[in-house]
């Protein structure tokens, strides 16, 4: 390379026999032969490609290839087409189907407190339900199941709004759930509202002033306020309707644990009952997942922690 | 594309070795038999498992099971692998320092794939004249016939190899049936495809290119050798005498003869050259495309019996002692500093891998903490950490695990499965919560989760798990 042209012309490097300016030479260097032939053979095998694959577009259509493909689509039909990686896909995900069928066939004919004592169908259940979890629920109860202060229920701890029993969890999915609380703040006077937040606080063992808790009290389970209708006389909450247990020390709504000082708490509660709730709305899954899908959801729900 | 290119790089001239027969050829069939035995024949051998397929060898790819004899390993068991690995470096580097390129000579696959590929060439061929005058020849029908019928053995034979090969990978029987009906997975042809290929023509094309010129093994085991190290080496003082190497004629018959008139040993037959696989002359020297197979010692001993000299006038010795005035009988050299290093290292290598093995773990348990939520504030205020512990059956039966923790208080721990059943090879996750009071969350970080095989409680598993609250977070909460 480094040598000058003329010096290696003279060492008889073929040329093709051009010459410029009397001594401007083109050398010739041919491919080594292996490569040339190995060249050949990738034009030949492109030629039988075409003729087995889909391979060449004209106009709106294409060159379908010789090749057919076989597979049952999801009305159950037979169908043969050309070669496509699409009925590829189809034919795959039947395999998988037909593959999983056995097990999902065992879970549906296994009672919950069956599948809770077979480890192995549990962990199928399990690593099943994560994924239908994280495809379907996480968007608003997050990864872990540990929901949203605020906005959505926290499932992996011990309280229920609609009950943790693995029917009454597989009714929630199925059939969806609509919370609702009225709105305080036209009804009662803001020194009303004061007092049922303290009260409120005071039975989670939040520090409130007493004057305004024994006037809560009374308010709470008064048919001026009404409280008492929904989250009952004991302020445990009903099941049948969602009314939070306001005793405990989960909240859902108001976003108590955020704040540090009684004074805040306090204020968080006050809020709730100012506004009232109306989006505690949990879509009906029935139409969209198939009885295994949710039986295994309610499974994997009922197993993050807190089931029943 | 007419005339000549100077910088084509050249052709290879194809070597046509002469057969020989002696030790060395002997010892080298041996070593073929055994190996071809060994590797052709152990995955039809029948070997009962439990829980497992019954083949000595399966490298179970998608299951992640290694099958080796009794021995079933893991993923996690790589350091073996490295271990084995490291051993077999070593072991190399230590026979190299004895007795040079012993490995290259005489259990190199490419060896032992070409030696035999020369053999099936002779049987079909003929012997070496044969061969070259069928090599010069025209085409005609007997060319034909015989280089057809010697390519399609080598092919027959490269398919064989390779087909061995993926069975270690699959289960031998049933891969050969699904194999010729067509239905075996395509990573299976591709390799049996790709392998006979590579075997066709590494040893009936290649050969000893593929030694000198592809190989690092050949070319960084001559670092290894030391003045002691034994390996075949030419005599050229008692070959070249004082006038160089003759061919005996009148006169020049007998060795007092010969050496009276200045001339060595060497009745310059070319019998040594015309065996070498390498196509090398082993007079020139000891040099990097020699592989130590050890047949031009075979030819030349031949040689020296039908002329009535002594043997070993090329022979295996050492540079030192061919330097030496009078050069005593070879021997194998131990006492040299860097073959004891070799040595020391493969015996401790192979002691710690033997150690870690007897002393393997029957079972494999990970702990991972759920992290999303870290932990759960319940709903009288406790507070409740998940874990999933993913407990595998490592051991060769069936084994039933008792799952308890330390530094817990008592009831604390929550668990799916007190005590898991799981068969052989196989992993199962256990989901486990640990509650504590707000009190004890605040005291408690870490405590240990213990797994106790029923039938051998003394190789329980203890790890650390971490316990995480509401309380070990920093202060920063906005109010």
């Amino acid at each position: 390379m480094s040598q000058n042209p003329s010096q290696q012309s003279q060492q008889a490097v073929q040329t093709t026999g051009h010459v410029w300016d009397g001594d401007l030479q083109e050398f010739n260097n041919p491919l080594p032969t292996w490569w040339v032939y190995t060249f050949f053979a990738t034009i030949i095998f492109a030629i039988g490609y075409w003729l087995i694959y889909p391979a060449w577009p004209i106009g709106n259509t294409y060159t379908r290839g010789f090749d057919t493909i076989t597979y049952v689509d999801k009305a159950g039909q037979k169908v043969t087409s050309h070669w496509n990686t699409r009925a590829l896909l189809m034919e795959d995900m039947n395999k998988a189907t037909a593959f999983q069928k056995p097990f999902f066939d065992k879970v549906m004919a296994t009672p919950y407190e069956q599948i809770a004592k077979d480890p192995e169908l549990e962990n199928f259940v399990m690593a099943t339900g994560h994924s239908l979890f994280e495809n379907n629920c996480a968007s608003c109860h997050q990864t872990g199941g540990q929901g949203l202060v605020g906005h959505y229920p926290n499932l992996t701890d011990d309280d229920w709004l609609y009950g943790g029993h693995y029917a009454q969890i597989a009714y929630t999915i199925t059939d969806g759930r609509h919370g609702y609380m009225p709105t305080f703040g036209e009804v009662l006077e803001p020194a009303q509202i004061d007092d049922l937040a303290n009260y409120v606080a005071s039975l989670s063992g939040i520090p409130a002033d007493p004057a305004k808790v024994a006037a809560g009290k009374h308010l709470f389970h008064s048919d001026t306020a009404g409280c008492f209708y929904c989250h009952g006389e004991q302020a445990t909450g009903r099941h049948v309707i969602g009314a939070p247990n306001l005793t405990d020390q989960i909240w859902l709504w108001a976003d108590v644990p955020a704040h540090r000082t009684a004074q805040g708490k306090i204020e968080a509660i006050r809020k709730v009952i100012y506004n009232g709730v109306n989006k505690g709305v949990m879509p009906a899954w029935g139409d969209r997942l198939s009885p295994v899908d949710i039986k295994v959801l309610t499974f994997y729900v009922h197993n993050l922690g807190g089931g029943q | 594309m007419n005339g000549e290119a100077v910088a084509a790089p050249q052709k290879r001239m194809p070597i046509f070795t002469r057969s020989v027969k002696g030790k060395f050829r002997r010892f080298k069939w041996g070593m073929l038999v055994l190996a071809y035995a060994v590797y052709f024949l152990l995955p039809w051998l029948p070997w009962a498992r439990e829980g497992g397929p019954s083949q000595p060898i399966l490298f179970d790819i998608p299951g992640r099971r290694f099958y080796v004899f009794d021995l079933v390993m893991y993923p996690q068991d790589v350091l073996w692998l490295a271990m084995l690995l490291f051993i077999a470096a070593v072991f190399l580097f230590f026979v190299t320092g004895l007795v040079g390129r012993a490995f290259c000579g005489y259990y190199c696959f490419q060896t032992l794939w070409t030696d035999f590929f020369i053999w099936i060439e002779s049987k079909i061929q003929g012997e070496r004249p044969a061969r070259i005058r069928l090599h010069k020849q025209p085409w005609n029908a007997e060319k034909a016939l015989k280089l057809g019928a010697t390519h399609v053995a080598w092919l027959l034979l490269s398919f064989w190899t390779a087909f061995t090969f993926v069975v270690y990978y699959a289960p031998a029987d049933q891969l050969l049936r699904e194999f010729f009906i067509g239905t075996a997975p395509p990573a299976a042809y591709m390799t049996a495809g790709i392998l006979t290929l590579a075997t066709y023509l590494a040893a009936g094309f290649m050969r000893e290119q593929i030694c000198a010129f592809v190989c690092p093994y050949g070319r960084f085991q001559s670092v290894m050798y030391a003045p002691q190290t034994l390996a075949v080496h030419y005599d050229v003082r008692r070959g070249e005498g004082e006038k160089g190497r003759l061919v005996p004629r009148q006169g020049l018959k007998t060795l007092e003869e010969r050496h009276a008139q200045g001339h060595g040993d060497c009745v310059d037959c070319g019998y040594c050259v015309q065996v070498c696989p390498a196509g090398i002359d082993i007079r020139d020297g000891l040099q990097y495309r020699c592989i130590s197979c050890g047949l031009c010692i075979d030819a030349c001993n031949q040689i020296m019996d039908s002329a009535g000299f002594p043997r070993g006038l090329i022979r295996y010795d050492s540079e030192e002692n061919l330097a030496r005035p009078v050069p005593a009988k070879p021997h194998v050299e131990l006492r040299n500093f860097r073959v004891i290093g070799y040595g020391i290292a493969l015996a401790l290598m192979i002691g710690f891998l033997v150690y870690n093995i007897a002393t393997h773990q029957p079972l494999a348990v990970v702990v991972n903490q759920v992290r999303q939520p870290l932990y759960t504030t319940l709903a009288n205020g406790d507070v409740r950490d998940a874990y999933h512990i993913r407990i595998t059956n490592s051991s060769r039966r069936d084994e039933v695990y008792a799952i308890s923790a330390q530094g817990l208080p008592v009831g604390a721990l929550q668990l799916a499965f007190h005590e898991v059943p799981i068969k052989t090879g196989r992993s199962v996750e256990v989901y486990a919560w640990v509650r504590l009071g707000p009190q004890q969350a605040a005291e408690i970080s870490r405590f240990h989760f213990v797994v106790t095989p029923r039938s051998e409680p003394d190789k329980a598993w203890t790890g650390v798990a971490r316990f995480f609250s509401a309380a070990g977070e920093a202060d920063g909460d906005n109010e």
